[in-house]
């Protein structure tokens, strides 16, 4: 069986092994900021995206900056 | 204009701004709306949130639209606990590259009001992070001297609930707060007119932040432009030094010389 994970709080199959892998899965262009990731709470930076895995059970949190006051 | 009569701008943090205004970029008719409300208030400050992507917050490019021109300051707006705005303020610091967080950490969703307990919490680790810290919290000089005690680079307290418009409630608390610190006091919610942001000022507040007096106004672009120059006028009567308040008469006009009959 697939591993789980979860994004933004909805549980996913894990079919990708990286974060840069789960941006681009998601369509997300983080490269001129206004994103940000966090994993089981803790930032990720930009520099280690590529290089961070994403493992079973993982909690991914992915933002980005939107309108607010 | 000549520096003798313009207002002074002011320092948040060892920062310049020639504006006092800060202001939000939610709830606008349109995004061009938005832009020229921005335009008109003169604002170098503006506000922004962090949400989930999937979220439907209406957030499309808006980092690329604005983060070249202004200097963007994120909220931790829905926050109710330190923990959730501790999180909230590092992923706006990897998205913004900016270690400046608006602190909001609210008690309920019917009154918005702080939850003092919490934001001191958030504030104190927050600023133990390293984060320029600025705490939307209550017109309480008591908790604004804790918070500028922790280490904030300003307090913003609330001049009536957030979105109500109902403008300055506590005047004499604004005054004593500012008394009491020595950080920059900005108005943070509340704020109805132009007027509510000029008697702010003429208080000795340092500066509003506002959104929906702007946004929600019938003409926001307008609004704006009053906004900026109730902020400006407020300032240049607080720095020109009001009139004592007399309960009688004084005649300006010169009573020797007048006739006699």
């Amino acid at each position: 069986m697939a591993d789980r994970i979860f994004v933004n709080g909805e549980q996913r199959e894990r079919t990708v092994d990286s974060i840069g892998a789960l941006l681009t899965a998601e369509g997300i262009d983080g490269a001129n900021g206004g994103v940000a990731v966090a994993r089981n709470g803790e930032v990720v930076p930009r520099s280690e995206w590529a290089q961070t895995p994403v493992e079973a059970d993982d909690r991914i949190e992915l933002v980005h900056i939107v309108r607010g006051g | 204009m000549d520096a003798k009569v313009s207002s002074q701008g002011m320092t948040i943090a060892g920062k310049n701004f020639s504006s006092r205004l800060m202001i939000g970029t939610s709830r606008y008719p349109n995004q061009q709306v938005m832009m020229d409300a921005i335009e008109a208030s003169g604002a170098e400050i503006v506000t922004v949130a962090v949400r989930r992507v999937s979220a439907e917050a209406g957030g499309e490019g808006l980092y690329d639209l604005l983060g070249d021109r202004f200097h963007l300051l994120p909220n931790t707006a829905g926050c109710f606990t330190a923990k959730d705005a501790v999180l909230t303020a590092e992923l706006a610091r990897e998205a913004l590259g900016t270690n400046w967080v608006k602190l909001e950490i609210i008690g309920d969703d019917e009154t918005l009001f702080p939850d003092v307990e919490q934001l001191l919490r958030g504030a104190d680790e927050l600023v133990s992070k390293g984060f320029i810290v600025l705490p939307y919290c209550n017109d309480d000089p008591i908790t604004c001297k804790k918070l500028e005690n922790i280490g904030c680079a300003a307090v913003m307290p609330l001049a009536a609930p957030i979105g109500s418009g109902m403008g300055i409630r506590n005047p004499y608390n604004l005054r004593i707060i500012r008394e009491q610190v020595s950080i920059p006091v900005i108005v943070d919610a509340g704020v109805g007119t132009a007027s509510d942001a000029a008697v702010a000022l003429e208080l000795g507040c340092d500066g509003i932040l506002l959104n929906t007096a702007v946004a929600g106004a019938r003409d926001p672009v307008k609004m704006a432009r009053a906004m900026k120059l109730g902020i400006e006028a407020g300032r240049l009567a607080y720095e020109a030094g009001r009139i004592p308040r007399k309960l009688y008469a004084t005649a300006s006009t010169p009573t020797e010389g007048a006739i006699e009959l």
